[in-house]
Formats: structure tokens, C-alpha cells, sequence
């Protein structure tokens, strides 16, 4: 089964299509695919106390194709022979789903919890998804750091992040 | 010219994502994102915190625009709020 590196999607996310789709790219090179690290967003039930019903993500969803590609670029490059694969899901999510699943593959085991985190750490710096959050009493769009595709600083925070 | 707002942006911009923009030869991004918080006041506070596209490719408040492309306004996004560190 063939699932595309990068998606944004309205459809259910699922893990294990992207690790074996990682695992075998790195699998297929010379020195071998030796652990696969992957991570699950979920929707949290609460947010500053206040308790959640549901979350509609937003996104550019062609930017956002972009943005998960610049990471994987920055992937390479930092961690030449990982390989990395970011879906993200938009529309209407309740408690307890995914919204966002990543799965890195390396040679060596302590790579891929570094690639696993950076790319969660760049996916919300950089990626033009917005969160709308649903609660009893109102709804609030979260929002944090203006989205800056070249700003170094931000890249570098995210990479302390990764290799701490 | 097309002009896409999204989340917040859209919201604050009558609830509609798609717009239409007419600018000058040698407008800027800048200057499409000038007219549109003069048509729609309540983005006017946004402007130093937006983020932007033209023709889906990240681009730069000083980045050129003409007739026909389209420029999308992006608010910020969640990463970097500080909760999430």
C-alpha cells in the first residue's frame, strides 16, 4: 500500500500506512531502517480549563503541502538518510481524534525521536492550518506565532527542542 | 485580483474566504492587504501579525502582485502559543 509523504485530509488519520511507508524508504537504502518513531495529535478535552466539545481545523491546504515538503527538506538535510511523513487532518474533530500523525524512520533509534519531534515542532510553527476550539460558553481561533517559513530563529528553537 | 482570507481573518472579513481586489501597476502585497482593511476595518489591527501567499507560494508583504494572481492572508498559527512549551 502506497500513502503520500505529505496530506491534508478530512479523512480519518491513520499511524501504520505512514511508518511502513517510511520504514520501507529507509529500509531501502545502504545502511538500513533501524527504528521507526511516530506521533499522534489528539484533541485534548480541555483548554485553560475551559472544557472542549470539538475543534474545526482550517488550512491552505496547498501552502500546507509546501510547508510539510520544506520540512522534509530540512529533514534531509540535518538527518541525511531519515525519511519522514506528515498528514494532518481539517474539518471537524471531537475529542479524542487525531489531527495531526507523523512517522520518521532513521537507521539508529535515537534519530528518529529527534526527526519525530522536530517535524511536530515545524508542522505548528509553519504549517497554515488554524485551530477554531469549541467549548459550553463560546469558541476561540488559538493562535500563536505569525507563520515565517524562513525565520531561522524559530527553526533553531524547534531543532533545540528535537536534540534536547 | 483573488484574494483568499482565512480562519480569524475570514471571519473578520464578513464570513467569506474569496474576494476580489483591483490594485495599481506595481502594487505589493502590502498594498492588496491595505485595501482590503479599508473595505473591512476590523482586519486593520492584523496587519502586523498577518502572514502571506501569492499564486500558493509563500511570499512577502513586499512581494509584487498584478492582475490576475492570487494572494492569500494568513493569520498566525497555533505552534509558538506557550502552552505548547
Amino acid at each position: 500500500m502506497s500513502v503520500p509523504r505529505w496530506a491534508v485530509t478530512r479523512e480519518v488519520l491513520a499511524l501504520e500506512p505512514l511508518a511502513a511507508s517510511v520504514e520501507r524508504d529507509v529500509q531501502s537504502r545502504g545502511e538500513g531502517c533501524g527504528a521507526v518513531s511516530v506521533f499522534l495529535g489528539v484533541v485534548r478535552a480541555t483548554h485553560q480549563q475551559r472544557r472542549v466539545h470539538y475543534l474545526e481545523y482550517e488550512g491552505h491546504e496547498a501552502l500546507a503541502l509546501k510547508a510539510f515538503a520544506r520540512i522534509g527538506t530540512e529533514v534531509d538535510e540535518r538527518w541525511p538518510g531519515a525519511a519522514v511523513a506528515i498528514h494532518h487532518r481539517i474539518g471537524r474533530l471531537l475529542v479524542g481524534e487525531a489531527s495531526v500523525a507523523i512517522a520518521a524512520a532513521t537507521p539508529h533509534r535515537a534519530e528518529a525521536f529527534q526527526v519525530c519531534r522536530y517535524a511536530i515542532e515545524r508542522v505548528k510553527q509553519i504549517a497554515p492550518i488554524w485551530k477554531h476550539e469549541f467549548f459550553d460558553d463560546g469558541h476561540a481561533w488559538v493562535e500563536g506565532q505569525s507563520v515565517a517559513i524562513d525565520d531561522e530563529a524559530a527553526r533553531r528553537e524547534a531543532l533545540a527542542r528535537a536534540c534536547a | 485580483m483573488n484574494v483568499q482570507v482565512f480562519a480569524r481573518l475570514r471571519e473578520l472579513a464578513g464570513g467569506v474566504s474569496e474576494h476580489t481586489c483591483d490594485v495599481s501597476p506595481g502594487a505589493t502585497v502590502r498594498d492588496v492587504w491595505d485595501a482590503m482593511a479599508r473595505t473591512h476595518p476590523a482586519l486593520a489591527p492584523f496587519g502586523a501579525s498577518v502572514s502571506c501567499a501569492v499564486n500558493e507560494d509563500f511570499a512577502r508583504s513586499t512581494t509584487p502582485v498584478r492582475d490576475g494572481d492570487q494572494v492569500a492572508f494568513l493569520p498566525p498559527v497555533s505552534g509558538g502559543a506557550v502552552r505548547g512549551r
